[in-house]
């Protein structure tokens, strides 16, 4: 009785999907899906060689510095950075003290509500505070970048890649699809999603920061650089991760090599 | 019940008998998980699985009772509370990946012990109960892995809890006003935050009470073997302890160094990157997609793309979802053939082999966009696992003609192995042989 019921039930799922299954590919066969430029002309991220990579990334500390400088010099001017603290810049090498100057330096004020007036008056920023919150009034709505390289695929890798993949639209790519211009106020960016995007190309010439350890401060140097910063400010815990990670996983090996050797050795007489 | 030939527990110490006279809970250890437990001495690794998803709940508790201290269930603050953790709480970063990817090892290990029984036929009489049990702790761990993937309040959290509080108002005439009142309003929010943030920290609880019953259940006839062949004599167990102890405590270090490889390698390996990025109601992400494990279901669910007679598609891809999962508890009384083990069911063993791949092939369309090729792959996988389930399973069952069985669990043992003595018991001699 419960096989006939289930064979009935199970008949009756089959018919409504193989129903369901006739009017996707009619409708594939009818109306095959329209290629679009985004399909055909959206880039994964290129690689960018950042000592984060791989296994037993860590993060360099020049290279977090001179990244600071860009995200403070260009990308603050429109990007939050909320849960990073400027008591965490200690973690890429600044001393104490270096980290107070750089917060009371630090140009937006912290904002404290003075409850005896009811005014909202600034004071220079402190160790404990965090980057402060930016207002942007222009067109588009720029995101946080405290995660930003966790939360888009190939984070820094794609931070990277967008920073740097600025363009003219491909004229191929126009005459195929005419309506795949780029619309006013946007600009051109085969790295991101829809290929147009209300930022402008924040890093457009070499020098555009002077770095203080010489390097040459090229489009592609300073994109890596802030990749890499980005990267830091959204895991500031890797290194600490892999070194016990290598500790662990060492540990455990040699834990489940005696339990390997227990097992074997307890049902050494038993057949099994 | 036990074998009749099950140790009994003897107080070693006038403490232990104390203790033992007033609550006789070291007895009840030693029978259930201790020497008291004869066991087929044929289990083969994938009898490891049991014992690892019982770990893998009990790091999820632990993990998730600290986690929770730090965290705070409320919507303006859910995502920077999570983000205090990774950043500010000492080692919090490694308590809530630790979390996050418990959950997905506590599904792997739980999937393979599940097609373990598939395979071996450990849901037949007289082991249908313990499959009972079990189908609802899997109901309950899904649940429960829902809702505390909602917690971290990123976009696919809230947009998850979108999509699967929306299967309700498939329901016809009050289905809507059943989602307001499970979500305490029109959108996920405060109210169904800390609702799940409540009940998340329960089920586990629950999950446990359950966990209880399905070993309980499982003393009562034994545990199955993969010869499927019930247990003869006492040459054909060893007690749990210590032999499968010695071997559970082998698999829990591979467990744990692939769970620890994943932790604090790839972390966000099996996670979605939108959910980095605050729930936000006015932007839907491009793709909604659950975690991993809800993907083959999901598939199902996307399946179904239009109504049928009088029934919108909505709700039918909705039944077809429960329904995958709730066909599981008619198993025992789906497959009548009286042979357990694939090992002797030539044609069976075709067909779950067939499952396996159809189940893959669901999770990876699950996972990818509602793309028209991945939607009709879908139909033709969702269709074939209901087929299996409820067409073919029955009709196999009825028509196969099973291999000949070996007579005893000892003589599969022996002529697998060769031996030239069958000792009269497995052990020989003391339970921990001397050197």
């Amino acid at each position: 009785m419960v096989r006939a019921i289930a064979i009935l039930i199970g008949a009756g799922f089959v018919a409504v999907l193989s129903w369901a299954l006739f009017w996707s590919v009619e409708g594939l066969i009818t109306e095959p899906p329209a290629a679009t430029a985004v399909a055909e002309f959206h880039l994964h991220p290129k690689e960018v060689a950042l000592a984060s990579n791989g296994l037993l990334g860590t993060y360099d500390n020049r290279q977090l510095q001179r990244g600071l400088q860009v995200y403070k010099e260009v990308c603050s001017n429109c990007h939050s950075l909320k849960h990073v603290a400027f008591r965490d810049l200690t973690q890429i090498g600044y001393s104490a003290a270096q980290v107070k100057k750089f917060a009371a330096d630090w140009g937006t004020k912290a904002k404290q509500f003075d409850p005896k007036s009811g005014d909202t008056t600034e004071r220079p920023n402190t160790p404990a505070d965090y980057f402060p919150t930016v207002y942007y009034p222009g067109q588009g709505n720029p995101p946080d970048l405290s995660l930003i390289t966790k939360a888009r695929h190939d984070g820094p890798a794609y931070v990277y890649s967008l920073l740097t993949g600025y363009g003219e639209p491909p004229a191929a790519m126009l005459k195929k699809y005419p309506d795949a211009k780029t619309p006013d106020g946007l600009y051109f960016n085969q790295y991101f999603a829809t290929l147009n995007l209300a930022m402008p190309p924040p890093l457009a010439q070499d020098g555009q920061v002077t770095y203080l350890d010489g390097t040459k401060p090229t489009v592609k140097q300073m994109s890596a650089d802030v990749s890499a910063f980005l990267a830091w400010a959204a895991e500031p815990n890797l290194p600490t991760r892999h070194g016990y990670g290598l500790a662990v996983l060492a540990f455990l090996a040699f834990f489940t090599l005696l339990t390997y050797g227990a097992y074997k050795n307890i049902w050494r007489d038993i057949k099994h | 019940m036990s074998f009749p030939w099950a140790k009994h527990y003897a107080p070693s110490n006038g403490f232990t008998k104390w203790i033992d006279e007033r609550l006789p809970l070291p007895r009840l250890v030693y029978g259930a998980v201790g020497a008291g437990y004869p066991v087929p001495r044929n289990l083969n690794y994938f009898w490891n699985f049991g014992v690892l998803a019982g770990a893998a709940l009990g790091i999820q508790i632990i993990t998730g009772i600290v986690l929770a201290m730090h965290y705070a269930a409320n919507g303006g603050v859910a995502f920077d509370s999570v983000e205090h953790i990774m950043r500010d709480v000492n080692a919090g970063w490694f308590l809530r990946y630790a979390h996050a990817n418990g959950a997905s090892m506590f599904f792997i290990v739980v999937y393979i012990h599940i097609f373990r029984g598939l395979f071996y036929g450990s849901y037949k009489a007289p082991r249908e109960m313990i499959w009972l049990l079990g189908v609802t702790i899997f109901l309950l761990m899904m649940a429960t892995a829902f809702m505390g993937y909602v917690l971290p309040w990123g976009q696919m959290s809230f947009w998850g809890a979108q999509v699967i509080t929306g299967f309700f108002s498939a329901i016809p005439v009050v289905g809507e006003t059943i989602r307001i009142w499970l979500l305490g309003g029109f959108a996920p929010d405060d109210a169904a935050l800390n609702r799940f943030f409540s009940l998340h920290y329960l089920l586990p609880f629950v999950i446990a009470g359950v966990i209880i019953l399905h070993i309980w259940a499982l003393h009562i006839p034994g545990s199955n073997n993969p010869t499927g062949v019930d247990v003869k004599g006492e040459q054909d167990t060893v007690p749990f302890h210590p032999y499968y102890t010695a071997k559970d405590g082998f698999g829990l270090g591979v467990f744990l160094f692939i769970f620890a490889a994943l932790v604090f390698f790839a972390p966000n390996a099996l996670g979605h990157p939108d959910n980095y990025i605050p729930a936000n109601g006015l932007q839907t992400p491009a793709h909604i997609v659950p975690e991993w494990y809800f993907w083959p279901f999901y598939a199902i669910l996307r399946a179904f793309t239009v109504d049928f007679l009088f029934i919108p598609a909505k709700l039918l891809g909705v039944l077809a979802m429960f329904g995958s999962i709730l066909l599981l508890f008619f198993l025992p009384w789906l497959d009548s053939s009286p042979v357990r083990s694939s090992n002797y069911r030539p044609l069976y063993r075709i067909f779950f082999w067939l499952l396996v791949a159809d189940i893959a092939v669901l999770g990876w369309c699950g996972g990818s966009p509602a793309e028209p090729i991945y939607v009709i792959l879908s139909q033709i996988c969702a269709a074939y696992y209901f087929a299996h389930f409820l067409i073919i399973l029955p009709i196999v069952s009825r028509m196969e003609r099973p291999q000949p069985l070996p007579n005893s669990i000892t003589e599969a043992v022996l002529a697998k192995k060769g031996g030239t003595s069958p000792a009269h018991t497995a052990l020989s001699g003391s339970p921990v042989p001397a050197e």
